[in-house]
């Protein structure tokens, strides 16, 4: 599974690191702007599970790729530098709630250098609608 | 990194969480829970919504006190007891519900069932408020004759003995047939197929219960059709679930290329969840998945409704399905199946009614809505009864999945914390909370488990199961989780 991949990486990566600081920006589903500083390589779910930042119901599975509770979504300039999405996510974020163009799961975004910055948001009301006739409602 | 780490609870917090008013059961006793001005709520049900619920409850408000009341003797509903076996990372979400219920406010008391032990209006008088996540413990039926013949399943029963629930445990069900027939294709329906075809090296590393495992092992089915009213484009289940069975080790797809005409044309329409579910299914249809020495099978038929189910010679078991067959009127989501008037048969020796979970009612003082099988609620607060919420399947009805819950449950708490806030739970009345509960459980003889003994239960299932390589070997019976409880 891809997402064991990422998950490999992170445990080369001591806690202690000296790597720059990169800021982030968070906007939570009541539109609070949170900001935190943070070492390369975690992904954004360590981020805001690491940071205990406020955002309700984040990462139910904790980073495994079995719900889309970490949906967030980019601005179109950070969107298209990130990695290739695989379909394991693309599956997943397809049943996400509020899906955008320019929409990621976070357990599967790694912080790099480049993302100083950025802004990333949660849907207002995040949801994961997996029943179809759900979704087509909400639509 | 495991993210489990991340949540560890060290033991000191433990105990000092465990500040649960409570008899000798509970084994400590600290503060009584009754109040003079902090809100004290209970929820009824222990699985997603109820503790859902609960934790944003007690995130929100710094005084508030959550009791959650469960009727088995061990918590989480539907994360243990429906979530697959080989779906264990759905299960994640059991790490912050412990982190909830270990929570210094909140207190678990498991093997209650309230209806019966304790009424919800005793509830109410102990409570300043009281919600109902109990969701849906029977199952829609399908209302045609032959239900009822050997062979014949509800797939909540069907999960319920994979997946260890208590009174499931003596289905035994019969796979001796070579084929099945599940009717439904949602991410159920899928589940029951995939447990029905995997390979037992999956299986037996799983926490699917011993007993099931056997049964599995013995099975002659060999054969899966899931049958569903409407056609490819009105398919329930989700595309992890498909590529699943596209994927499965030692199986190949069996479908019908006739039922699949017009529905590549249609593809360019559709948004994009619905195109990708439906070009891997396309996929699939045209024989491109699986092996061709796959000697177990499974596919989807469609536009297809059960009129009778068939019993053998001797009238003993099923032998057959007779299904009537269909037309789409209108496409989309909201197409409809109109019978032609048509019907086909299939042999088939075991069938699994994958239609739907479904509420009961709990209580005579409770509102219910016999139709749609759920409490009449705005925004979860119940309709005409003051103090009384609802959260989950019972509320909404049963689809979705845990991350839907709880965000549906986390409207009930906001609902309920903005009654708080307009000051319409009258909290200056003085309630008793658990206190005047475990009282009457006393009386009653009821012998409630605490969350530190379903600890106990829990250390005792995972070192069974580490035994057989397993995550952990569910045990079966309430006494026997009770008699673990206790010692």
């Amino acid at each position: 599974k891809s997402n064991q991949k990422v998950i490999q990486k992170h445990s080369l990566i001591s806690p202690t690191s000296k790597g720059d600081k990169i800021l982030l920006h968070f906007i939570n589903q009541s539109g609070v702007k949170i900001t935190t500083s943070v070492t390369e390589g975690a992904s954004l779910l360590e981020v805001v599970i690491n940071k205990n930042l406020d955002i309700s119901g984040f990462g139910a599975c904790e980073g495994t790729l079995a719900c889309s509770t970490c949906h967030l979504i980019f601005d179109e300039n950070v969107y298209k530098n990130l990695e290739p999405i695989a379909d394991e996510e693309l599956d997943m974020l397809d049943l996400a709630y509020g899906l955008t163009k320019t929409s990621r799961l976070g357990c599967q975004v790694c912080v790099q250098k480049w993302m100083d910055g950025m802004t990333v948001r949660v849907p207002r009301d995040v949801k994961d609608l997996r029943n179809v006739k759900e979704s087509a409602e909400n639509q | 990194m495991n993210m489990r780490s991340l949540r560890a609870v060290k033991p000191l917090e433990r105990f000092l969480s465990a500040r649960c008013v409570g008899t000798r059961a509970h084994g400590v006793r600290k503060l009584s829970s009754t109040s003079g001005s902090y809100p004290l709520v209970c929820i009824v049900g222990g699985g997603p919504a109820g503790f859902y619920t609960a934790q944003h409850l007690l995130k929100s408000h710094p005084d508030i006190h959550v009791d959650i009341y469960e009727r088995l003797p061990i918590p989480f509903g539907l994360v243990r007891f429906g979530v697959a076996p080989d779906h264990p990372e759905v299960k994640n979400v059991i790490n912050t519900f412990t982190q909830t219920a270990q929570h210094k406010h909140c207190c678990f008391f498991g093997n209650v069932n309230i209806g019966r032990d304790v009424s919800v209006k005793e509830l109410q008088e102990a409570y300043h408020a009281v919600v109902l996540s109990y969701g849906a413990e029977a199952n829609r039926r399908l209302g045609i004759p032959g239900e009822d013949l050997l062979g014949v399943y509800s797939a909540k029963d069907f999960v319920g003995w994979y997946n260890g629930v208590p009174c499931n445990k003596d289905l035994q069900p019969d796979l001796s047939s070579d084929t099945a027939v599940i009717l439904g294709q949602g991410n159920v329906a899928l589940d029951v197929a995939r447990m029905l075809l995997s390979p037992l090296d999956i299986l037996k590393k799983t926490d699917v219960t011993q007993p099931s495992l056997e049964a599995l092992a013995a099975s002659h089915v060999h054969k899966v059709l899931i049958v569903g009213r409407r056609g490819p484009l009105q398919m329930a289940c989700t595309i992890k679930e498909l590529r699943e069975m596209v994927n499965l080790p030692g199986t190949k797809p069996d479908m019908v290329t006739a039922e699949f005409e017009g529905i590549a044309e249609a593809l360019k329409e559709l948004p994009r969840p619905r195109k990708r579910l439906t070009e891997l299914l396309l996929k699939a249809a045209q024989g491109s998945a699986g092996s061709a020495q796959a000697t177990r099978q499974w596919g989807f038929r469609f536009l297809r409704s059960p009129v009778e189910i068939r019993p053998s010679s001797d009238v003993t078991r099923t032998a057959g399905i007779r299904l009537a067959v269909n037309r789409l009127e209108g496409s989309g989501e909201n197409a409809q199946a109109v019978p032609t008037g048509e019907v086909e048969d299939l042999q088939c020796g075991l069938v699994i009614n994958s239609i739907g979970y479904r509420s009961l009612p709990i209580d005579a003082t409770v509102p219910f809505d016999p139709h749609k099988a759920v409490i009449p609620n705005t925004v979860g607060r119940v309709e005409q009864v003051a103090g009384l919420y609802c959260s989950g399947w019972v509320k909404r009805g049963p689809t979705g999945v845990i991350a839907t819950t709880m965000n549906d449950s986390f409207d009930t708490a906001r609902a309920l914390l903005q009654d708080i806030e307009a000051g319409l739970l009258k909290l200056s009345t003085k309630k008793l909370g658990s206190k005047a509960i475990v009282t009457l459980l006393e009386k009653r003889g009821v012998n409630s488990v605490s969350f530190l003994e379903w600890e106990k239960i829990n250390a005792e299932e995972v070192k069974r199961g580490g035994r057989a390589g397993k995550p952990r070997e569910k045990l079966l019976d309430v006494e026997e989780m009770i008699k673990i409880a206790k010692t």
